[in-house]
This record gives structure tokens, sequence and C-alpha cells, in this order.
């Protein structure tokens, strides 16, 4: 046992590699958010969009969503971190994973909302139009908050695995926490500083695991 | 942009030409992972829920804090742990194994709740029925609640599952030879990205028609609240 505490929950270790690990934190922190940001808003754009049922480019939205619901985020972080010097661009790791995993969250974000968006009665709209209610009007004052209400299980749990896959940066080279953890480990010859990065993982998403089981629960009891 | 450069760098037949029996090699490794790892990780989460619906309240809170924990953590944290971890402690392991094991204590806790949530869709009153006519617990379980319960969860095991067959590529941080990973050994071979995007067209390949399948049942679901 204390072999066990002297490997994985090393105090001198921890203490020693304890600020770097925050400075990963921060940044793995700051990836989740901006990629749950920028998913979450540009599902619902596409989701808006695909409401207007505009023939091509509605397939172009099913076939972006269906590509980017198919690949592993690891695939897609990867070959745009290879292919975007191709391009001209200078993207960094960081960059590179936060349009990746932004695209696949909002990829399942729209198919999300626009399951809502079917699922709302057509009755409603028709009433809602013959109110004098514009398709937007309709779109945005009728349709959305029904939508947005019955989606938030969903859309939690969905949000919650994709910030997590913000540890998939590690591969290409972005200093975020787990990256971080790993350098430390290799320093130090010794577990404990995954043991910290596995409990700043912890301290990121259980408040919001535990959110998204009440979240269902309240759900399931309204029904 | 130079055209003639982005086809030759990411649409290079000879390239992939050379190095396709890497990535074969490779798919049939992903292949062999998912059929051990899909159906591990689904019978331990049914064998979770199966033990929830016992409704014993210190074991039931332990279960939570089991798959809350295992939900909270990133799949590729565990996995390194696992993999580069324990060998610090004495116990070195393949890197096959490590992947087994974090992908089990992960997969579980998704099935986990999936199919506890099928369970509880259930109305109690199905399960007095079935013990009233001389089931027993276990007996009414597999034979009256599991069949209906996995029919109303069926959308979201199988989105589970594509996520799980997706999460396969992660074990190419550990180098083993799956999908990506070979992809991945092609690209540094021939120094050219066309093997990486061969292996993501076998991904699609293999996915699209699941995930095809998946909105049209999550519409169905929906709708039918």
């Amino acid at each position: 046992m204390d072999a066990f505490a002297e490997e994985f929950l090393n105090w001198e270790v921890m203490v020693k590699y304890f600020p770097d690990i925050v400075a990963g934190l921060w940044v793995t922190m700051g990836l989740a958010l901006m990629v749950i940001v920028t998913g979450l808003i540009l599902g619902l754009v596409l989701a808006v969009i695909r409401a207007f049922q505009i023939n091509p480019i509605n397939l172009f939205i099913i076939a972006f969503v269906d590509i980017f619901r198919s690949l592993p985020p690891l695939v897609i972080i990867i070959l745009l971190y290879f292919s975007i010097p191709m391009f001209g661009l200078n993207w960094s790791g960081f960059i590179c994973s936060w349009i990746a995993l932004s695209l696949v969250l909002a990829s399942f974000v729209e198919e999300i909302y626009w399951a809502g968006i079917t699922s709302v009665h057509k009755g409603q709209w028709e009433a809602a139009r013959s109110t004098g209610l514009s398709f937007f009007e309709t779109l945005i004052y009728v349709v959305l908050p029904q939508v947005i209400r019955m989606t938030i299980p969903p859309l939690t749990n969905r949000t919650i695995v994709i910030a997590k896959n913000t540890a998939l940066a590690s591969v290409v080279a972005v200093q975020e926490m787990l990256t971080v953890a790993q350098t430390s480990l290799a320093y130090a010859a010794n577990s404990s500083p995954l043991t910290l990065a596995a409990l700043g993982y912890l301290l990121m998403f259980l408040p919001l695991v535990i959110l998204s089981r009440y979240i269902e629960s309240r759900f399931a009891w309204k029904r | 942009m130079d055209l003639e450069l982005l086809r030759f760098n990411f649409f290079n037949i000879d390239s992939v030409i050379n190095v396709y029996p890497l990535i074969l090699k490779g798919l049939w490794m992903t292949i062999k992972l998912c059929l051990l790892v899909g159906p591990i990780g689904f019978i331990s989460g049914m064998t979770l829920a199966g033990v929830y619906s016992l409704h014993i309240r210190s074991l039931n809170w332990f279960l939570m804090v089991y798959v809350d924990f295992f939900r909270s953590v990133p799949p590729l944290v565990l996995l390194i742990y696992v993999y580069y971890g324990l060998p610090f402690f004495g116990i070195e392991i393949p890197a096959f194994l490590a992947v087994l094991i974090s992908f089990t204590l992960n997969s579980s806790s998704y099935y986990g709740e999936v199919v506890r949530a099928g369970i509880e869709s259930i109305p109690a009153g199905q399960m007095e029925a079935a013990r009233s006519s001389g089931l027993s617990r276990t007996q009414a379980m597999i034979y009256v609640i599991l069949p209906q319960a996995l029919r109303n969860v069926a959308p979201d095991l199988i989105s589970n599952t594509v996520e799980l067959i997706k999460a396969t590529s992660i074990a190419s941080v550990v180098a083993l030879p799956e999908l990506l990973r070979m992809a991945r050994v092609g690209q540094d071979l021939e120094y050219n990205a066309t093997p990486l995007v061969a292996a993501a067209l076998i991904y699609l390949i293999m996915l699209w028609p699941v995930v095809r399948l998946l909105s049209r049942l999550e519409r169905r679901m929906m709708s039918s609240h």
C-alpha cells in the first residue's frame, strides 16, 4: 500500500508539479469553453438554416453533419493539423483542436435541434403563421423555445462527451493538462502528476455529469 | 493554394498502394478491438444496471460514484494512466490489455447508464406481474423487463456503440497497431497524408450507414414524446 501511495499519490511530486498542471488545466478549460460556445452556436445556426428547407444547402448540411458524426474526433484533429499548412495557413495545434472539436459538437447539436424542430407538431406552425407571424418569427418565438427545453438533456450529455475530448489535443502538442501531466510523469518517473490531472478532470466534469443526471431526472419526471 | 500539391499529398493513389497491407492490418485490429470491447462493455454495463435495479441503497450509491467517475474522466486520460502509470508500479501490461481495461471501465459506465434508464422506463407493475406469475427476480429481469428496456433505449445503445468504435482510434496513442496508428505509420513511411485520408474513408464507410440510421431513430424517438 505504501508503494502504491509512493507511486500514485506522492506528495512531494504533486507539490512540485502542481503549478504546471494548473497551467495545463487553464488551457484545457479555455479550449473546452471555446469548443462548447462555438459548437452550440454553430449547431443552432445550422439547424435554423436547415429549417428553411433550401435543397442544395440542406444536402450540404446533412453531408457535413453525417461526416463529422462518423469520423473519430482524433482522426479529424490529426487530419486538420497535417492538412492546414497545405492551404498556406499556419495554425497551432490549439486552433486545429478548437476548430475540429467545435465542428464535431456543432454536428451533433444540429442533429439534436433538428430532431427537436421536426418533433414540434405541424399544427403549431400553421397556427402561428395564421396569427400573422412570419416563418422566421414562428421559428424563433414558437418552435425554438419548446425545442430548446426538450433537447437540454441530450445536449448536456453530448457537450460533456465532446468537451472531454479536449484531452485529444495532447496528440497535436497542445500544452493542455494531459500533455503537461505526461511530460511531468516522464521527468518525475512517477505517476502522481497524472493523478493530479485526473483530479483536475474530475473537478471540471464531475459537476457537469451530476448536473446532467439532475436535468435528466427532472425531464423524465415532467413527462 | 496549390491544387496539384494538395492532390499529391492527400489523394495520392500510389502511396496508398504502397502501404495498403499496413492499413488492412490496422483495420483488422480495429475490428478485433471493437468485437472485444463492445460486448465486454455492454455486458458489464447490463450487469451494473441489473445490480442497480435491486435498489440496495449503499450499493447504488457506490455504483453511481463509479459511473459518474468514469463518465468524468476522458478515456484517453484513463488509457494513459493504465498504460504509462502502472509500469512505474512494477506492473508491465501490453498496450492491448491497457486499452481493454480502460475502455471497459469507460464503456461499462456509459452502457450502464443507458440500460438503467431503459429499465426505469418500464413500469414497476410489470415486475410485480411477472413475479406473481411465478418467475424469479432474475427470470423476470431477463425475460420480461430487459427485452422491453433495451428496445426503449435502442437508439442510445447504438449511439454508444458508434462512439465506442470511434474511440478505439485513441488506442493509436499507446501505439496499438489499429487503423489510425497504421495510417500514421504509413503517413511517415510515404511522407504523404494520403494513408490518413484512406483511414478516414474507411471509418466513414463503416459508420456512415449507422449514423444515418441513428438520425432516423432519434427523430422518431423525439417525435413520440
